[in-house]
């Protein structure tokens, strides 16, 4: 049975997200893996993964949009990008039809965009050059505190009496990590002011508005980032279902509404 | 693909008679040479017989041809720190290592020209004190200037009598360099060449208050060189009444510089000096025109009058953008926003530049609130070019831009 697929393909520096909608919009299948240094064959298993889930072949590629770092490395799906400020919110818009403010924070950079309610940007900010308040600190800080990323949520969770962080480099911040690992202060708590700093860093790029929808790898992995950034700003804050896949979803809702749907 | 600006090539002659003839000043010492800061007293120094020579303007071609970011670290290492001026550093990293663009450029230069007067203007910025003060100590020559009130809202008499009379204060060192007295019909004459050029480049801007454009901000910072260098000279003069036609005839063949404009920037801030052309490419292939910028205008001195040669100089020296308090500069920028009939603006941060980086008190959020233009903060540095990301520049760029065309 020939079915009609709309494809999105987010190509970020880390990793590589692939959406693949139904034509009433419906997510039918989807992907992720580290884009590691050939980012033609990532994408490539990222998109075979994703039409083996949704049971279609490439041959059912209505259109497919790509954004991210490396869209132009798809060239072998589609010519057609849009940047992925603009796909995370298209895709948040998807989920959460109202004004809101996005945080993304993702493997290399963050992001915090504004949208009024019919979905148009009002405003966007990406981080400055330097790794504070990105996935790159965590795992960096990972490899100080010799523990896996995957660890650190549940760590995070455990800590009792969390361990502010001062700095805002990531070199000035590993040397206060090694000096309360010097003073013998618990993993756990450590790790929970890491989570602190990274969301204080994001926090202090722009201004939120009312609802605020968070996205990005680093949100996926860690849902008590999100538990705590509630708490930091006083209120639940929302999250896709799958909120690594929010921009590439946006792509392929841009594939399947075409370029001038609002 | 866009026609070429065919005054490019009499640009480039006059530009290169000036070097040569900075050149020959220098080496055959028949002419004084005067190292100026580009909004410092270039009129009194002209009318005194200098040849002038402007060290911004040496060190932004350190920038385009891209040698800057590997002379920085030179300076740096003798304690200029990677975050003062990208100019300066820059600059003096180049003398470090015995080497100019111009002598690339100009077959027969060897170096910069050889100062035997340091003067500067501090309206723009300390580090141009700092920079005139280096070469002072290292060569020996005198270093004197004017320091200038800052952050101005109207500018006063009272302003104007500090900077004029800080100007009468450097005559006499400057007659005893020359060797002869100031002549006051000949600074006039100079002042109002000033004024005449100024005048010619404000009538080439405002060309791109036509749709499309008939020049970008990009070409605008490579067709300032006259006004620069040259200002208080006919040279410059004609140059203008030359490009000023050509654009015209530009506009009246609706002939734009991006032919299918659809979106019109205004840009705040300083150009990336070795990213002219990636950044002209980047926004010409989003249909993106950038029109119009403070950084170009502020060669555009309307108090000059040859009347009042002195007392005009100090006005116009403080009537300058750079110089100006944040109310002031909010309305400059809002007035040119209508002017140009702009749909946003994008401000350059500028690691190593805060007087010419106007996001960091909060203006692009003021501006907005005020004008509903949506504005982008993209960071980058003049010259130093370990401070700019092109991939970052380009993602953000284009997501504005989307987002102006989505809210069209
Ligand atoms: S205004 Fe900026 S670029 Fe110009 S000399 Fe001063 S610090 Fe350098």
């Amino acid at each position: 049975m020939s079915t009609q697929l709309f494809v999105g393909l987010d190509m970020g520096a880390s990793r590589t997200k692939v959406a693949v909608l139904d034509g009433a919009g419906r997510l039918v299948g989807h992907a992720v893996k580290k884009s590691g240094i050939d980012f033609s064959v990532t994408a490539a298993a990222c998109l075979d993964a994703s039409l083996e889930m949704a049971g279609a072949s490439r041959a059912d590629i209505v259109r497919a949009v790509a954004t991210g770092y490396g869209r132009a490395n798809v060239a072998f799906v589609t010519s057609e990008s849009k940047t992925e400020i603009g796909c995370l919110a298209k895709g948040c818009h998807h989920y959460f039809p109202e004004a809101i403010t996005i945080i993304d924070i993702g493997g290399q950079d963050n992001k915090i965009i504004k949208l009024d309610a019919p979905g148009r940007r009002s405003s966007f900010k990406m981080n400055r050059k330097c790794a504070a308040g990105t996935g790159a600190f965590l795992e960096e800080m990972a490899g100080r505190l010799d523990i896996s990323l995957e660890e650190m949520n549940d760590m995070a969770r455990q800590s009792t009496e969390m361990i502010k962080l001062g700095s805002y480099c990531t070199v000035f911040s590993a040397t206060e990590v090694l000096e309360s690992i010097r003073n013998g202060k618990k993993v756990a708590d450590i790790v929970k002011g890491l989570f602190y700093s990274v969301i204080k860093r994001v926090l202090e790029m722009d201004s939120i508005t009312d609802r605020v929808v968070m996205t990005g790898g680093v949100v996926a992995h860690n849902p008590y980032i999100v538990e705590m950034t509630g708490e930091m700003i006083g209120r639940p804050v929302l999250v896709p279902e799958l909120p690594q896949l929010a921009g590439a979803v946006g792509a392929a809702l841009y594939a399947l509404y075409g370029k001038d749907e609002g | 693909m866009r026609k070429k600006i065919q005054a490019t090539d009499l640009m480039n002659r006059i530009m290169a008679d000036y070097f040569y003839g900075l050149n020959e000043a220098a080496t055959s010492g028949r002419q004084k040479v005067a190292w100026c800061t580009s909004v410092g007293p270039a009129e009194l120094l002209r009318a005194m017989g200098f040849a002038v020579q402007f060290p911004e303007n040496h060190a932004a071609i350190l920038g385009a041809t891209r040698m800057a970011t590997d002379l920085i670290p030179v300076a740096n290492a003798i304690g200029y720190s990677p975050d003062i001026c990208s100019y300066l550093t820059s600059d003096i990293g180049a003398y470090l290592k015995g080497i100019t663009p111009l002598s690339r450029a100009y077959p027969g230069i060897e170096s910069v020209p050889r100062p035997d007067v340091l003067v500067f203007n501090t309206n723009q910025c300390r580090d141009v004190q700092d920079w005139f003060a280096w070469y002072a100590r290292k060569l020996g020559v005198p270093c004197i200037g004017i320091s200038s009130p800052k952050s101005i809202g109207e500018v006063t008499d009272a302003h104007i009598d500090d900077v004029a009379g800080q100007i009468k204060a450097l005559i006499p060192t400057l007659e005893m360099i020359s060797g002869s007295r100031l002549d006051l019909d000949r600074l006039r004459e100079t002042v109002a060449l000033s004024r005449e050029c100024t005048e010619l480049w404000r009538q080439v801007l405002e060309t791109a208050t036509a749709s499309p454009a008939p020049l970008t901000f990009f070409d605008g910072t490579i067709h300032m060189g006259p006004a620069v260098v040259l200002r208080g000279t006919p040279e410059a003069v004609d140059y203008y009444k030359v490009l000023l036609s050509e654009l015209e005839q530009r506009v009246a063949a609706g002939d734009g510089a991006v032919a299918d404009e659809a979106v019109r920037i205004y840009w705040e801030g300083m150009p990336v000096w070795g990213r002219l052309r990636q950044h002209s490419e980047l926004f010409a292939g989003i249909r993106t025109a950038v029109i119009a910028s403070t950084y170009c205008s502020s060669w555009i001195f309307p108090a000059f009058d040859p009347r009042e040669p002195i007392r005009s100089m100090a006005k116009a020296y403080l009537e300058l953008f750079i110089v100006r308090s944040d109310p002031y500069k909010e309305r400059y920028i809002k007035g040119m926003l209508a002017k140009f009939n702009i749909d946003g603006i994008i401000y350059h941060d500028a690691k190593t530049c805060p007087c010419n980086s106007n996001s960091r008190y909060g203006l692009p959020q003021r501006l907005e609130a005020e004008t509903g233009i949506p504005s982008l903060v993209i960071s980058g540095d003049l010259n130093d070019l370990r401070c700019v990301s092109d991939e970052q520049t380009r993602t953000n760029v284009e997501a504005f831009i989307e987002q102006l065309e989505e809210g069209k």
